[in-house]
C-alpha cells in the first residue's frame, strides 16, 4: 500500500523552481533515503509534505487522500511527523515537557477543567507525563528529563527531536539530516536506532541525510535529488553504480574509496 | 489601615488582575499588545453602565464587563491573528485597535463621551479586589500548568515546531488573547467601582504601554514576576508622589535599568518558589560562612 504519493509537485519561489515535477511514492514499511548536494530541493520537499510551504503545482497523497492545501496541525493528526534539520527544540521547556506537548495530541482534556485544576486534570496530567517518559526512554534519555533542553549536547538534542516525533504516534516519519555533526562511530549508533524504531512502532520512514554509511544501510529504497529534480530512484546498488548519481553527487572516487 | 495606603493597595491588585491576564498573553505565548487598555476600558464602561443605569448586581456586572471585552478580543483577534501578523506588526494592530476603542467611547451617547460617568456605586472595596485577584492568579498559573499552557509556550518558543506538533497556532493564540481580555475586562469593572468615575481619557494607549511593560519588566513566562513587578511600578510612582513631576522620570529610569541588567525581566523565565529561594538563600549563606572559616 502506497503510504505517501506526490505527482508532479512542484514549488516556486518567485523566478526560483526549488523543486521541479517531482513524483515519488512509499510503500508502507519502507524506509525511503532522500540524497542529493545541499540545495537540491530536500528539505523544501519535507516542507511541501509536511504542509509547511504551498505547493505550487501538483497534488500529494497521504493514505490515498489528498493533503495538498491543508495546514501543519491538520497533516500532522493524519500521522505525519517529522524532526528539522536545524534542531527545533523548545528550549526553554525541560526535555519532558517538550515530549509532553507532543503526548497532548492524543491525551486531551478540555480548558474548563484545567482553569480550575480539578483532579481529573490532575490524573490526565501524571498519564501524560508517564507517557511522555516512556518516549524519553525509547532513545535513552529518561535520565535528562528534568534538564532544560537547550543544555543537552546536539546529539542527544537530535535525539530529544526523535522522541517528539514519535510521541505524536507518526505512521509516516520523516528525519530531516538526523545524523548531522555526528562522527561515524555516532552516525552507526543513530542508523541502529532509527532501524530499531522503524521496526517497533512500524513505521514508514523518509530520511534525508549525507552520510552514506547511514543512507546504504537503512534504506530500501533511494531517491536522488539535484537542482530539484528527480536524478535517479533505485535500491543502494543501483544508486552506487548509477553515473549520474556519481557526476553529480557521490564524485566519481566513490566507488574507488571502498564503499 | 491607612485610607491612603487601602487606596494604593487596591489599585495595585486590579491592575496585577489585568496583567496577570497580559502575562498570559504576551509573557506565554509570545505576542506583544500595545491596545490592551481597550480591554480594561471596555470593561470598565459594561460593568458601569449595568449598575449605573440599570441596577445589576455588581458581581454579574463585573461578570458582563469580563465577557464583552472577550467579545471584543474575539473580534479583533480573529481577523488578525488568523492573518498570521508577525509579533511587530500584530502589536501596531493593536495599538490601532486601542485608539479606535477610546475614540468610539467618546463618541457613544450611553458611555456620555468625554464626560465620563461620575458616580458610579463604590463596590470594590480592598477585601472585594483582593479576593478576585487571588482567584485571578490562581486560574492564571494553572492555566501555565495545563496542556493548554504548555500549547501557549510551544507556540511562543517556535511556531513551526508548535505547528508540526498539530497545534494550531491560530486556535492557541485566540484563546490566550480572549483569556487576557476577560481579566482585562474584570479589572476595568472593578476600576470603575473603585474610582468611581471614568471617562475615556484614563484608558490611553499609555496604560497599555505600561501594562506590557509591567510583562515584560517581570520577566516573560512568569506569573509571579508580572505580579511583582506591577505592584513595583504603581506604587513607586505613589510613593514619589511628593517627587511631582520627577517621579516620571524615575519610573522610566527604573524601566531602563531593568531592561539594561535583566533583559529577560526580574525573574526570567521562572516562578517565585518559596522552596527554591529558601534553599538558595541557605546555600549562598552557608557557603560564605564556611568560606570565611
Amino acid at each position: 500500500m502506497k503510504v505517501l504519493e506526490l505527482n508532479g509537485v512542484t514549488k516556486k519561489f518567485g523566478g526560483i523552481t526549488a523543486c521541479k515535477d517531482i513524483s515519488l511514492s512509499i510503500n508502507q514499511g519502507q524506509i525511503m533515503g532522500l540524497i542529493g548536494p545541499n540545495g537540491a530541493g530536500k528539505t523544501t520537499a519535507f516542507n511541501l509534505i509536511t504542509g509547511v510551504y504551498d505547493v505550487t503545482e501538483g497534488t500529494i497523497h497521504y493514505e490515498g487522500k489528498p493533503i495538498t492545501g491543508k495546514r501543519p496541525d491538520q497533516i500532522v493528526y493524519g500521522g505525519i511527523s517529522r524532526t528539522f534539520q536545524n534542531i527545533r527544540l523548545f528550549r526553554n521547556l525541560s526535555v519532558l515537557d517538550n515530549v509532553c506537548i507532543a503526548v497532548d495530541r492524543h491525551e486531551t482534556y478540555p480548558l474548563a477543567p484545567a482553569l480550575f485544576r480539578l483532579p481529573s486534570v490532575i490524573r490526565k496530567e501524571k498519564a501524560i507525563r508517564e507517557h511522555a517518559m516512556e518516549y524519553l526512554a525509547v532513545v535513552g534519555l529518561e535520565e535528562k528529563a528534568s534538564l532544560r533542553a537547550d543544555s543537552l549536547p546536539y546529539g542527544l538534542q537530535r535525539k530529544l527531536e526523535i522522541a517528539r516525533a514519535l510521541a505524536l504516534k507518526p505512521k509516516l516519519l520523516l528525519l530531516d539530516e538526523p545524523a548531522a555533526g555526528m562522527n561515524p562511530e555516532e552516525s552507526l549508533e543513530l542508523s541502529k536506532l532509527i532501524r530499531q524504531l522503524h521496526e517497533k512502532f512500524s513505521l514508514t520512514t523518509l530520511l534525508i541525510e549525507h552520510h552514506m554509511d547511514v543512507i546504504m544501510t537503512l534504506c530500501d529504497r533511494i531517491f536522488v535529488m539535484n537542482f530539484g529534480e528527480k536524478l535517479a530512484e533505485g535500491t543502494a546498488e543501483e544508486i552506487q553504480t548509477n553515473p549520474e548519481v556519481l557526476k553529480a553527487y557521490l564524485g566519481e572516487g566513490y566507488k574507488r574509496a571502498g564503499n | 489601615m491607612g485610607y491612603y495606603i487601602s487606596g494604593i493597595l487596591t489599585i495595585c491588585l486590579i491592575y496585577v488582575i489585568s496583567n496577570v491576564g497580559l502575562s498570559v498573553f504576551t509573557g506565554f505565548t509570545g505576542l506583544f499588545s500595545l491596545g490592551h487598555a481597550a480591554f480594561f476600558a471596555v470593561g470598565a464602561y459594561t460593568a458601569a453602565i449595568l449598575t449605573y443605569f440599570y441596577n445589576v448586581n455588581f458581581y454579574l456586572a463585573l461578570l458582563a464587563g469580563g465577557l464583552m471585552s472577550g467579545l471584543v478580543a474575539l473580534v479583533i483577534g480573529y481577523p488578525t491573528l488568523r492573518a498570521k501578523l508577525r509579533s511587530d506588526y500584530f502589536a501596531i494592530a493593536t495599538l490601532g485597535f486601542g485608539e479606535a476603542i477610546r475614540v468610539l467611547l467618546e463618541n457613544l451617547s450611553i458611555t456620555q463621551g468625554a464626560r465620563g460617568l461620575p458616580g458610579i456605586a463604590n463596590y470594590a472595596t480592598l477585601p472585594v479586589v483582593a479576593a478576585i485577584t487571588v482567584i485571578t492568579v490562581w486560574i492564571a498559573v494553572n492555566f501555565t500548568h495545563s496542556r493548554q499552557g504548555r500549547e501557549a509556550i510551544a507556540v511562543r518558543e517556535d511556531f513551526v515546531a508548535a505547528e508540526m506538533m498539530g497545534i494550531n497556532i491560530f486556535a492557541v493564540r485566540l484563546r490566550s488573547l480572549i483569556f487576557s481580555a476577560v481579566c482585562g475586562g474584570i479589572a476595568g469593572g472593578l476600576f470603575a467601582h473603585y474610582i468611581s468615575f471614568i471617562q475615556p481619557s484614563m484608558f490611553t494607549s499609555y496604560l497599555s504601554t505600561q501594562m506590557t511593560a509591567s510583562v515584560v519588566a517581570g520577566g516573560m513566562g512568569s506569573i509571579t514576576g508580572t505580579v511583582l513587578a506591577t505592584i513595583i511600578f504603581i506604587a513607586i510612582p505613589e510613593i514619589l508622589r511628593v517627587a511631582s513631576i520627577w517621579r516620571l522620570v524615575a519610573y522610566g529610569l527604573l524601566l531602563v535599568l531593568i531592561m539594561t541588567f535583566r533583559p529577560q525581566g526580574l525573574f526570567g523565565y521562572r516562578e517565585l518558589s518559596l522552596g527554591r529561594s529558601w534553599k538558595y538563600l541557605r546555600e549562598n549563606t552557608l557557603m560564605r560562612a564556611k568560606g570565611r572559616k
